[in-house]
């Protein structure tokens, strides 16, 4: 990471935890600083650009406290009122109150287009041989789908783990995953869709991006996740203004995330592949 | 590689921020003295455990069972963050020196207070990597400073280990131990031993690889580094390594004992106590358990996790190890403190060692090789059958294995263990180590939806409540060679203070809802008790003031992962989702809120200070 970089990180996370007064023009965004394509301290990231189109929809301007998108996240900024909206959360995750979904993506298999593996379930046998690489969390008990799928039929030998926090002194540290499979240090990778079909766009290697298409085969464990954003539980009032922002601006909502790359719903195959 | 280089750092780090009062303390330095030494006197309280074996007894007794019901407040002082205050004061030379969580204004800011009055001596303040609170694994604690040589030594949760000039505060020197960016976080107290300051990391959770690290006290430069796993050069088992079971006999077990390169990211932190038998020249401590890998992704017995390690200080060569537990699958980290006794068991003198494990059983040790004399459940137990007393082997139930398809009911104990780092306290007058712990089972299953730094997943839900009976805690007296709970208190939350035990027999342990008890050591009878602000996760120690009195001081202030369990008390089937996201203590305004206060608590004092000369320990 640029130490310039690295400052504006440090200088926001100073000011992280103190909460603050919210102004009624402000849309208050709890936000990482450092993990693209989700959001960076430059704002470039997709949950920015959707914070500033949801912001523009309710005459509001966008405010950020920047913390790191871990276990205490939620804690430290929006329970902590500091801030009022985290824009991207799936559907169900019960530490805030989740909005309507705007976008459905999946976990992929990715790997190198050279490599011609046509991979799409967690059930090919192929993947008793190849080096696969998925994300760790490491929370007890918890992990990426495919990661416990893969350890559920017992192939443990040939999978690598990259922990998700990663080297934060990097930029998005869950982005080496991709860059395994683009140096060839594996031979795929299972990563979640839009982290995925970011990297895809910007790599060096032309990547093949393909949609674990395993939908009740490991059950409780699913592949696909619907994301909403989410406010405090009980802020009723900008759950609604939010719902109906996410209504409205559907359109845009999706051109947004197809120019990131987003994988989106059962068509992931084919926007990952734009 | 980045993580084992000494990064001395030659600026200052941190702010003295008091400077010294001309009155009420000498500024002559603080004579050499051999820590074993200085440890035997009772005045004093010179490392947190109070001496190398971790007895955390002490030979005072003007306060005692007979007169604790007089115990009144002497003084406070306020740490400045209302955190977790897991720490432990240490006494040297009539001053008390203090360190707050990683929170608030200046993190981790360590003071010296005159011991007898509590007036303010000095501060210091390191200055904190700001990044640190979002990207540390779990908790901001600290467990308490260490002391040699006219040294105070601090460890930050952001990695770095401080020498302090104990007269002053002035900074010695500062190194990186750890790297903050990658997770790895520093909240055990030192411990040194022959000149060198041994630090272990935190942050399983993070992909860490646990490690042991023995800095030069004098210059911070590292001597010795021991991983918990990876192959033997770098677990430094060599030739002197002699386990006494077979299964833990072989070379690059840390290796092959996992499946390909997951060693690399196997856990197996150090962040708990270390005790030391200079006549072995030994140390021993336990590592934490296995991560960030689920238990079905790491096939294997993953040594050297969850495993009790003997080693020369010198140069840190393994001498034996004891694996706990086998493919830990209930996060049953083995940090706990080995209190090191000598018993008669069936007639035989033993160098012994009592280990209360995470897992609900009570290790009594043969400390010269490792081997288990005995392994008795303390509390409910049935994730386990006991260890094999043949093989050394912990026996699983197979019932209470976790599964993806299916939730798996009463688990005892729940993941936090029987018992976590809490420390034990033993008497040698009773023969009786008192243990403070909790009592809690849980239901385990897969279907929680989480989310971190932008990725789904689906996580472990966890319903942690009461075992049998219907209480959270514990405080108790065991017996390690009859083998039996001689006396217990049951308590409504999880009892997550140190103990500690004096030749007035009376016993110290505060609980989560703000009661600091003195209970009768030989029967359990609470003698005296004492409301504070704040729940008690710290420790209690005892020292003698210049004035001749005898104090008992420890921190109020819950918070932490503690948090996470008292929260299980407002409603005992209250699901806590995935362990640590509800660990604020803001959440417990049933209970307690978070505070920061050292209480230090004395007999009233005599009307005329030459009328009652304490006794002398015999």
């Amino acid at each position: 990471m640029m130490p310039r970089l690295w400052l504006a990180i440090a200088a926001a996370l100073l000011i992280a935890a103190s909460p603050r007064p919210g102004h009624a023009g402000e849309l208050r965004v709890c936000a990482d600083p450092n993990n693209l394509p989700f959001s960076d301290a430059q704002q470039s990231g997709f949950e920015n650009k959707l914070a500033e189109l949801v912001a523009q929809a309710l005459g509001k301007t966008v405010s950020y406290t920047w913390w790191a998108q871990r276990r205490g996240f939620v804690r430290n900024t929006l329970k902590a009122q500091a801030c009022d909206v985290i824009m991207g959360v799936p559907v169900g995750y019960d530490l805030v109150e989740t909005t309507r979904p705007y976008y459905r993506s999946t976990y992929v298999f990715v790997s190198r287009q050279d490599r011609d593996l046509d991979v799409g379930s967690l059930s090919d046998e192929r993947l008793r041989q190849l080096s696969v690489g998925v994300h760790m969390i490491g929370d007890d008990g918890a992990n990426t789908p495919p990661a416990d799928a893969l350890a559920h039929r017992g192939i443990t030998g040939n999978v690598k783990g990259y922990m998700i926090y990663g080297d934060y002194r990097q930029s998005s540290p869950p982005s080496r995953l991709i860059e395994a499979v683009e140096n060839g240090e594996i031979d795929l990778a299972a990563a979640w869709g839009p982290l995925a079909g970011y990297a895809a766009k910007s790599s060096p290697v032309p990547l093949r991006l393909t949609p674990i298409g395993d939908e009740a085969k490991f059950a409780p464990l699913k592949f696909q996740f619907a994301i909403a954003m989410g406010v405090r539980h009980g802020d009723h009032t900008l759950h609604q203004q939010l719902d109906d922002v996410i209504a409205r601006k559907r359109a845009e909502i999706r051109e947004l995330l197809v120019s990131y790359g987003v994988p989106l719903g059962v068509d992931a195959q084919h926007d990952a592949a734009q | 590689m980045l993580r084992i280089v000494a990064d001395t750092v030659l600026r200052s780090r941190g702010w003295l921020l008091a400077f010294l009062f001309s009155t009420g303390f000498s500024l002559a330095p603080v004579a050499a003295q051999d820590l074993k030494q200085l440890s035997a006197d009772d005045n004093q309280w010179v490392m947190a455990p109070k001496d190398y074996t971790n007895t955390r007894f002490s030979g005072l007794d003007q306060i005692n069972a007979g007169n604790v019901a007089q115990l009144k407040l002497a003084w406070a002082f306020s740490v400045g963050a209302d955190r977790g205050q897991e720490a432990a004061p240490i006494i040297i030379n009539g001053t008390l020196y203090i360190v707050a969580p990683y929170a608030g204004v200046h993190p981790n800011q360590v003071f010296a207070l005159d011991a007898t009055t509590g007036a303010l001596k000095w501060s210091y303040a390191p200055k904190p990597n700001l990044a640190a609170e979002g990207v540390a694994c779990c908790d901001v604690v600290n467990r308490g400073l260490a002391y040699d040589d006219g040294k105070v030594f601090l460890n930050t949760l952001d990695g770095y280990t401080v020498a302090l000039d104990a007269n002053d505060g002035r900074e010695l020197w500062v190194v990186k131990v750890a790297e903050v960016n990658l997770g790895e976080t520093i909240t055990m107290a030192p411990l040194v031993v022959k000149g060198k300051v041994l630090v272990g990391d935190s942050g399983g959770e993070m992909g860490v690889r646990g490690s042991l690290t023995a800095l030069d006290e004098n210059s911070g430069r590292i001597a010795w580094r021991a991983f918990s796993t990876g192959p033997d050069k770098d677990v430094l088992i060599g030739a002197d390594f002699k386990p006494h079971y077979d299964w833990m006999k072989g070379q690059d077990l840390g290796v092959k004992s996992w499946p390909a390169d997951a060693w690399k990211l196997g856990g197996g932190t150090v962040w708990g106590w270390i005790s030391y038998d200079p006549d072995q020249n030994l140390i021993f401590y336990g590592t934490a358990n296995p991560g960030p890998w689920n238990s079905n992704q790491r096939p294997g017995d993953n040594l050297w996790t969850t495993t009790i390690f003997a080693r020369n200080p010198d140069d840190g060569s393994a001498k034996w190890g004891y694996q706990v537990n086998p493919h830990d699958l209930f996060d049953h980290d083995e940090i706990n403190e080995n209190v090191l006794v000598d018993l008669n068991i069936s007639g035989q003198d033993r160098k012994a060692l009592i280990h209360p494990g995470r897992n609900g059983l009570m290790y009594v040790m043969d400390r010269t090789n490792g081997e288990v004399l005995s392994a008795e459940p303390y509390d409910t137990v049935n994730a386990v059958n006991g260890v094999d007393l043949e093989t050394g082997r912990l026996q699983p139930n197979e019932l209470k294995q976790p599964s993806l398809n299916r939730t798996v009911e009463d688990i005892c104990p729940a993941a936090p263990g029987a018992k976590d780092w809490q420390p034990t306290a033993w008497s040698p007058k009773t023969h009786l180590l008192y243990v403070p712990h909790q009592h809690l089972c849980m239901n385990m299953k897969t279907s929680e939806v989480g989310y971190i730094a932008g990725t789904p997943y689906v996580g472990a839900t966890v319903d942690m409540y009461a075992g049998p009976g219907g209480y959270r805690g514990e405080f108790m007296a065991w017996d390690p060679v009859a083998r039996n709970k001689v006396w217990r208190i049951k308590e409504e939350l999880p009892v997550w203070s140190g103990a500690l035990v004096t030749a007035g027999d009376v016993a110290f342990y505060g609980t989560m809802d703000r009661l600091f008890k003195a209970v009768d050591a030989k029967d359990g009878k609470v003698l005296w008790q004492f409301r504070a602000g704040s729940g008690f996760v710290g420790q209690p120690v005892t020292y003698k003031g210049s004035d001749g009195m005898q104090y008992v001081a420890i921190m109020s202030g819950v918070g932490g992962w503690p948090g996470v369990i008292a929260n299980a008390a407002l409603d005992p089937r209250l699901r806590n989702g995935a362990l640590g996201f509800t660990g604020a203590v803001q959440d417990l305004p049933a209970y307690t809120v978070g505070g920061s206060s050292l209480l230090v608590f004395s007999l009233p004092k005599p009307a005329t200070p030459a009328a009652e000369q304490p006794k002398e320990k015999q």
